[in-house]
C-alpha cells in the first residue's frame, strides 16, 4: 500500500487522525494532515482505507 | 367540464420536513423515507415562497457537500437564505458562509485550536468540569433535575467560554441570543434584533480583548492576525459569534438526546458500563442516530449539475436533509435501530461533509464521551423524571434536542 495527500484540500477537522493515528498526524500551525507513514505495514490497511472513505475533504489517495 | 379545478398546474412544493413522527421524538421526520426512493433531489418552498432542492439520499448528500461549485456563499444570488439557522443576514458573515480561497484562509487561522492532539489535552479538564457538575447534581439528589440546565449546556458553554476567552459569567447572555438565532418559529425581525445585541456584545468584548488579549483564542486572533494586518476587528468578532453559537448548541443537545435514549435503553447502557472501550463507536453511532441539525446545510449551485438523475441549475438552492443521509438504508443497515457496536457509525454526516465539515468536531466528540461515560458510571439509576410525551421537543429549532430534560435517580 502506498498513500499520497492532496494536503492543500484538508480542512484539518481531524478524521484521519482519529482513525488510523500510527499513519496521520496533523501540523501544529494549522491542524493539517502530515503523513507519518507513506507505506504503512498490512495491521494498518483497514484503518487507512477506513480514513480515505471518510475524509471529507478527498485528501487521502490509497494505491494497493 | 369546464368548471372543473385545472389539475395541470403542479401543486406548490411542500415546505421542509421538520416534525418527527408521532409518538416518535427520536426519529427524523417520515417523509424523508419516501422520498430516499421516490424522489431524492426534490422541490420544497422556503418561508418566503421561494423554492430549493431538497436532498435526501446519503450518496447525493455527501456528492453536493463534496463539490465546492455548490456554493456555501451567502451573498451569491440564489442561495436559500429563507429560514435559515441563524437568519439571512449576509454582512460580516463568518466563514462558514463563504467559499475557498477566502474560506480555506480565515478557517486555517483556527484549525490548530480544535486539532486532535490539543483537544485530547483537554480531556482532563472536560472531565474536571464534567465532575463539579455531576457532584452539584448529587447534592441535588431526591428533587428532579433538568440535566439539559444542570449539565448538558454547562459542559459545552463552559469549554467554548474557556477556549474562546469569554467570561462565562456572560452566558445567560449568549445563551439567550444563541437560542434566538436558532429558532425556527421567531420572527425575522427578533432574529435580527439578537443578531445584533450578540454582534454589539462581542464587539465590547472584542474591544476589550484587544487591550489585553489573552491566552485563548480571540487573544491568538487579535496577536497573531488582526495585529498583522491579515484580518480586522469585525472579523474578529465574526470567528467569537460562529464559535460561540456553534460550540455550544449543539453538543448540549447530542448531550440530553444520547442520555435520553439510554435511559430509555438500559442493555445498552449496562454494556456501556461494562466495557467503557464502547464508549467511542457509541458517540458516533449516537451522531448518526440523532442527527440534530434539522435545517441544512445549504448551498446553491454555481454550474448546471446533475445529482442522483436530476439536473439542479446554476443559481438554484440546495437544502441537505443530514437526518435522512444518516438514516439511509443503503449505507446504514437497520438504519433506525441504535447500534453502538454499528462497524461503519463514522460514515455519519452528522458533522456535515466536505471541506466545511464540523471544525469543532474533535472536541464536540471528547465532550460527548467524557458526559455520557460519566453520567453512565455515576448515575446508574437515573430515569426521566416524567413520561417521555411530557418532554419538550425542540421541533421548534434548527437544532434538535430537548428544551429541558427533568430526571431523578
Ligand atoms: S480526514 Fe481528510 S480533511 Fe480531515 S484532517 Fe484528515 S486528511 Fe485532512
Amino acid at each position: 500500500m502506498k498513500i499520497t495527500l492532496d494536503a492543500d484540500k484538508c480542512c484539518a477537522a481531524g478524521q484521519c487522525v482519529l482513525i488510523a493515528p500510527e499513519v496521520f498526524d496533523q501540523r501544529d500551525e494549522d491542524g493539517v494532515v502530515v503523513l507519518l507513514d507513506a507505506e504503512p505495514p498490512a495491521g494498518q490497511h483497514a484503518a487507512v482505507r477506513e480514513a480515505a472513505a471518510i475524509c471529507p475533504a478527498a485528501v487521502i489517495e490509497v494505491q494497493e | 367540464m369546464t368548471d372543473m379545478i385545472d389539475t395541470t398546474v403542479p401543486a406548490a412544493p411542500g415546505p421542509l420536513p421538520v416534525q418527527p413522527p408521532a409518538g416518535c421524538p427520536f426519529d427524523p421526520p417520515a417523509e424523508f423515507g419516501a422520498l430516499r426512493t421516490e424522489e431524492p433531489i426534490s422541490p420544497i418552498s422556503l418561508p418566503d415562497g421561494s423554492r430549493a432542492w431538497l436532498a435526501t439520499r446519503y450518496a447525493d448528500i455527501r456528492a453536493i457537500l463534496g463539490d465546492t461549485r455548490f456554493s456555501s456563499d451567502t451573498t451569491v444570488p440564489g442561495y436559500p437564505l429563507s429560514g435559515m439557522t441563524g437568519g439571512g443576514n449576509t454582512a460580516n458573515r463568518g466563514f462558514i458562509r463563504m467559499d475557498p480561497p477566502e474560506h480555506t484562509r480565515l478557517r486555517r487561522m483556527v484549525t490548530r485550536e480544535f486539532m486532535v492532539k490539543r483537544v485530547e489535552a483537554l480531556r482532563p479538564e472536560i472531565q474536571r468540569l464534567t465532575d463539579e457538575l455531576c457532584d452539584a447534581m448529587e447534592r441535588r439528589a431526591g428533587e428532579p433535575v433538568d440535566l439539559v440546565e444542570a449539565l448538558a449546556l454547562p459542559v459545552p458553554s463552559l469549554v467554548i467560554s474557556l477556549l474562546l476567552g469569554v467570561p462565562y459569567e456572560d452566558h445567560d447572555v449568549f445563551q439567550r441570543l444563541t437560542g434566538k438565532l436558532l429558532s425556527r418559529t421567531i420572527a425575522e425581525d427578533a432574529r435580527e434584533s439578537a443578531r445584533v445585541e450578540l454582534r454589539d456584545y462581542l464587539d465590547a468584548l472584542v474591544t476589550a480583548k484587544e487591550k489585553e488579549p489573552g491566552d485563548d483564542i480571540l487573544g491568538r486572533l487579535i496577536t497573531e492576525q488582526q495585529r498583522t494586518g491579515e484580518i480586522t476587528h469585525d472579523d474578529v468578532a465574526a470567528f467569537a459569534a460562529l464559535l460561540l453559537v456553534a460550540g455550544h448548541e449543539t453538543t448540549a443537545n447530542m448531550i440530553g438526546l444520547s442520555a435520553l435514549t439510554l435511559m430509555r435503553d438500559p442493555e445498552t447502557a449496562e454494556q456501556l458500563r461494562q466495557d467503557p472501550s464502547l464508549i467511542r463507536g457509541a458517540v458516533e453511532e449516537l451522531l448518526r442516530f440523532h442527527s440534530i441539525i434539522r435545517n441544512g446545510p445549504r448551498r446553491v449551485a454555481t454550474a448546471d449539475i446533475e445529482i442522483g438523475g436530476q439536473l439542479i441549475k446554476a443559481g438554484e438552492g440546495v437544502v441537505v436533509a443530514v437526518p435522512s443521509a444518516n438514516r439511509d438504508e443503503t449505507v446504514f443497515a437497520d438504519p433506525d435501530r441504535l447500534d453502538v457496536r454499528r462497524a461503519n457509525a463514522q460514515h455519519h454526516v452528522a458533522f456535515g461533509y466536505g471541506i466545511h465539515q464540523c471544525l469543532g468536531q474533535a472536541l464536540a466528540r471528547v465532550e460527548l464521551q467524557v458526559v455520557i461515560a460519566t453520567l453512565l458510571r455515576r448515575f446508574p439509576t437515573m430515569r426521566p423524571a416524567v413520561p417521555v410525551e411530557e418532554i419538550p421537543f425542540r421541533t421548534d429549532m434548527a437544532i434538535y434536542g430537548c428544551h429541558s430534560l427533568p430526571v431523578t435517580w
